[in-house]
């Protein structure tokens, strides 16, 4: 009820906007460079669909996006990380009241080669497999093959996600094969039996919607001894138990208004979770993610 | 008769402008790829040198160690990516130059002329494969064959690398190869087998050596597709960043390093920067392959006469 109630005021409000300042006001976003392509084009189609809606983004990261909000150079910020204690101090002295919302939950699936016993890791563990550290399967319970690394290349996303998530933003072992995509990667595994590689929950399937036969995809816990996740659990992805996920937001000043308000409930609608799928993110579900957002634009 | 050589005259005069008008555009063309060449090297000269502001040219070329986008300390150490193109070129020219000049040998003296009419072609062929299409084949066909072969855990190394540029870099050193035996002189082997020697003979110690400048140019044109090649490489050795252990080591050449970090490093950065200090690099080693191979020839020519 509030909701709509909210919906209406502010068509009416932009409906006693608009015919004063007919091209709108420019909705600015800045941000997360992994969120650019992603906001980019769930701008473009709402924009396609909402005539007078205007609204440009910007990458630069997540940290500029934040500096952003705080100091009033845009309207939105996207980013992939918390906010840091210092940050919300500062947005605070400066009467900013960030609000975020979840728009879309970005995820990995960890895969070796089907004959690999290993079932499960944990978090410290897929890091320090990526950071060289350990060099043979045995110790990590298994047989004692080498450990063959595969990657993505430092051009792409999911390389840096890996790096600052799950690596604890330190070097990638000189040894990680970088492969010229997901695709590649799973090729790389079916043959290797010493495998492991990190690639998106699309890629793991064939034709017939199975698991891929000579993959196996890991169960991840946080913790040593905790109960481990799959990626291709929705609900342990879309509740954030699956650990190597991260929700990704975009924040307001205050409770959004206006053309920004609009814009936010229809990503976090069917609309634009639809979008968000197709570009190969996890959707929010109906979990704590919508509830937190349902919160905040109250 | 005066009256019949002026037409003449004009005709001639016609020519003449006809024929400096053609002078004038071979020239031109010929000044143009020159002018094209210095261009090149100029732009990626200016490009490359800005990188040195930051860089060690020590540290780049003695330094093993290349992560620019690195959180920890961003590193630019060129020594393995240049060991790994010399290594992955190097074991392409090993497989490639044997089998290249004996297919040549065997096309230009000793195959009949039907299997020679379809063998031909089909080599030639073989150079219109597209790069993407042999690098899939390394990732999918050779480095799992490698792999069982050397019994190690994936096949995706130097020497797949190596193989697949040997394929690719067959059809410029049989083709040319072929073409500089058949250019010998028939009385060349005429005087050889008339003094006796048997075929293999003739082959060997009278028309390879005769023919040698085109079969260096053979091979340093294979030379330099080899050096230069970008995908097939960039798929099929799996470029971890590692000094080379061997041919059996996941290697990253250069090309393949610029071709993955130019899309997305910022431009007139280091890292930018640095990138074209790579190209100027592999520019400079094609250009002293071209001119090493330019003198090895002249010398070969002088003695000849």
């Amino acid at each position: 009820m509030k909701r709509i109630l909210l919906a209406a005021l502010s068509l009416a409000l932009a409906g006693g906007l608009l015919p004063a300042a007919p091209a709108g006001k420019m909705i600015q976003i800045k941000g997360s460079d992994t969120m650019v392509n992603l906001v980019q084009i769930l701008a473009e189609d709402y924009m396609g669909k909402t005539p007078g809606a205007a609204i440009a983004v910007l990458g630069g990261g997540s940290g500029t996006g934040i500096t952003g909000l705080i100091n009033r150079t845009c309207d939105i910020a996207s980013h992939s990380r918390e906010w840091k204690p210092k940050e919300i101090e500062q947005a605070w002295k400066k009467g900013v009241t960030p609000k975020l919302f979840v728009v879309a939950v970005d995820g990995l699936s960890i895969v070796v080669n089907e004959k690999n016993p290993i079932d499960q890791l944990t978090m410290a563990q897929v890091g320090a497999l990526y950071r060289g550290e350990i060099k043979s399967w045995k110790a990590l319970g298994g047989s004692p093959k080498p450990v063959s690394l595969y990657g993505r290349q430092s051009n792409s996303g999911t390389y840096v996600f890996m790096q600052e998530f799950v690596l604890g933003n330190k070097n990638y072992s000189a040894d990680m094969k970088e492969m010229n995509g997901n695709a590649q990667i799973v090729e790389g595994i079916l043959q290797d039996e010493g495998a492991v590689g990190y690639v998106g929950v699309g890629y793991l399937y064939d034709e017939n919607h199975r698991i891929r036969k000579g993959l196996k995809v890991l169960k991840i816990s946080r913790e040593p001894n905790g109960d481990g996740f799959l990626p291709t659990d929705r609900a342990a992805v879309e509740s954030g138990a699956y650990p190597v996920s991260r929700p990704l937001y975009l924040a307001t000043d205050g409770r959004p208004k206006g053309d920004a308000a609009r814009f936010l409930s229809w990503i976090v609608g069917p609309e634009g979770q639809a979008i968000v799928e197709r570009e190969g993110f996890f959707t929010i579900g109906g979990g704590k993610y919508k509830a937190s957002n349902d919160r905040n634009f109250q | 008769m005066k009256e019949g050589s002026d037409p003449a005259m004009r005709k001639k005069k016609r020519n003449d402008l006809k024929e400096a008008a053609i002078g004038a555009f071979f020239f031109t063309s010929g000044i143009l790829a020159v002018l094209v060449l210095i261009g090149i090297f100029l732009t990626l000269l200016a490009t490359a040198v800005p990188a040195f502001r930051e860089i060690p040219v020590g540290k780049f070329f003695g330094h093993s160690r290349w992560d620019p986008t690195s959180p920890e300390k961003a590193e630019y150490g060129l020594l393995s990516m240049i060991a790994s193109t010399l290594l992955v070129t190097a074991g392409a020219l090993l497989l490639a130059v044997p089998i290249g000049i004996a297919v040549a040998a065997y096309l230009s003296d000793v195959a009949p002329w039907r299997v020679r009419e379809v063998l031909k072609p089909v080599v030639e062929i073989l150079a219109g494969i597209p790069s993407v299409v042999v690098g899939f084949l390394g990732l999918v066909l050779f480095g799992p064959a490698l792999a069982r072969l050397f019994h190690t855990a994936n096949g995706l190394n130097a020497l797949n690398g190596s193989i697949l540029l040997a394929v690719m870099s067959l059809p410029t050193i049989i083709s040319i190869s072929e073409d500089s035996l058949n250019a010998v002189p028939k009385a060349y082997s005429e005087a050889s087998l008339a003094l006796g020697a048997s075929r293999w003979q003739t082959l060997v110690r009278v028309k390879l050596p005769a023919a040698l400048s085109g079969i260096v140019a053979a091979v340093m044109l294979g030379l330099g597709r080899a050096i230069g090649e970008t995908m097939t490489v960039l798929m099929a050795t799996g470029n971890a960043r590692s000094f080379p252990r061997g041919l059996l080591s996941s290697v990253r050449t250069m090309t393949a390093d610029i071709a993955i970090e130019l899309g997305e490093a910022p431009y007139f950065t280091t890292h930018y920067y640095a990138l074209f200090a790579i190209g100027l690099v592999l520019f400079v080693m094609t250009f002293a392959v071209n001119l090493a191979a330019d003198v090895v020839l002249r010398r070969y020519q002088e003695r000849e006469r």
